[in-house]
């Protein structure tokens, strides 16, 4: 299974409420609130696609997509127990 | 199928605050149903009253949103008539312990199959943030402005004396032990609690000046840890997280059955 390429992040601007849980705990600093406190990509190509922001996201607002394939579910790193 | 599939659309944008916890439970929850596979269909969530039992009304399986503490009663009904069907129950701190404390300890000695979810945010978060057996001795709440004289369960202690036969512990922060310790809990045959530490920023958060919802999933981070380990011994302070217990005991609907065959064949 190779390294995850990422092909966009899906923000549902509708349901974000601008909590920045998803901006503060992405290890990368991918993201960022705008000027309407909406999450945005600032700098995607500095994302590993590690799905955390999405797993964290109170109001399933934001969304991975990686190509081409979706690659193995994050389950398969959970019993580690870290995050 | 995708998580989208599994929850009810036309109610979203949720009615929970920015940032709080109980989203993430149903973030993991949807996870932990997706990877384990199971149809729609086969699931019933059974809920009480509070911003965390508002969590049936988002997700599309069989849903029933009862009473305040008596989402097992009701729980343990629908069970009984059909022991095929997978049982979820999340409930609020207080929905699960301060009014519904009796049916949790006799549920969990019965040890029925079902997932009793404790999404515990240590407040009353619907009614205005009240104390609750949760709170915990020296905190803030609406009805305790001089600070909280009451000392707290520790829900792991109680679900495994009342006789539970899987219990685990983890937080908000920590969403993949979440969905591990999920599906293992609705895997497991018996009476499983999980136990989720959540955020309340609003309420708990505001009371007791612990910051917004990302302060406090850090306090979830650094003042937590793996049960069993060497930090635990070191920091005695720090709160475990995993999985408790684990033991394969007599499942009350397999036992009410046998019982059935009995009287019949009498
Ligand atoms: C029989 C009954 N008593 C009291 C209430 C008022 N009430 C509604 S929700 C609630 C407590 C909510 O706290 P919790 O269960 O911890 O859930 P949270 O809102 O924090 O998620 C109370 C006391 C009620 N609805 N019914
Ligand atoms: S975690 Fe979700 S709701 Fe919060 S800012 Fe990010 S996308 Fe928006
Ligand atoms: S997938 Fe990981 S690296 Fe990419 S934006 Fe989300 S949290 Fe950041
Ligand atoms: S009051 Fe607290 S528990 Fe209720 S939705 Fe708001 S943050 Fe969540």
């Amino acid at each position: 299974m190779g390294k995850p390429k990422l092909k966009e992040h899906i923000i549902n601007r509708e349901w974000c409420k601008g909590c920045g849980i998803c901006v503060h705990f992405c290890p990368k600093n991918v993201l960022e609130l705008d000027e309407n406190d909406k999450a945005v990509a600032v700098i995607p190509e500095e994302c590993i696609c590690c799905r955390l922001c999405e797993l964290r996201c109170p109001d399933l607002a934001i969304e991975v997509i990686t190509e081409p394939s979706e690659v193995s579910e994050s389950s398969e790193v959970s019993e580690t127990s870290e995050v | 199928m995708a998580i989208k599939d599994y929850i009810r659309e036309r109610f979203f944008p949720h009615m929970w605050c920015a940032g709080c916890g109980h989203g993430i439970v149903l973030n993991g929850l949807l996870r932990a149903i997706e990877q384990i596979g199971i149809s729609k269909n086969d699931i019933v969530m059974v809920s009480g009253i509070g911003c965390s039992s508002r969590i049936s009304g988002y997700v599309d399986f069989h849903t029933l949103h009862t009473l305040h503490g008596r989402a097992l009663a009701f729980a343990t009904g629908v069970k009984m008539s059909r022991p095929e069907l997978k049982l979820i129950v999340p409930m609020g701190d207080g929905d699960a312990l301060a009014i519904g404390g009796n049916h949790f300890i006799h549920a969990a000695r019965r040890n029925i199959d079902m997932t009793a979810i404790v999404m515990n945010n240590r407040i009353y978060g619907m009614t205005g943030g009240q104390y609750s057996p949760l709170s915990g001795y020296g905190t803030s709440a609406t009805t305790a402005p001089y600070s909280n004289i009451d000392h707290t369960f520790d829900v792991v202690n109680l679900s495994v004396a009342a006789g539970a036969s899987f219990v685990a512990r983890t937080t908000a922060y920590h969403v993949m032990q979440m969905i591990s310790v999920l599906k293992q809990a609705i895997l497991h045959k018996g009476f499983s609690v999980v136990e989720i530490l959540t955020q309340c920023p609003t309420y708990f958060g505001r009371k007791n000046k612990l910051g917004g919802a990302v302060e406090m999933m850090e306090y979830f981070k650094n003042n937590t840890t793996s049960v069993g380990s060497k930090a635990k011994q070191e920091n005695p302070e720090l709160i475990e997280r995993g999985v408790f217990v684990r033991k394969e005991i007599p499942e009350y609907c397999s036992e009410y059955e046998k019982i059935i065959q009995r009287a019949t064949i009498g």
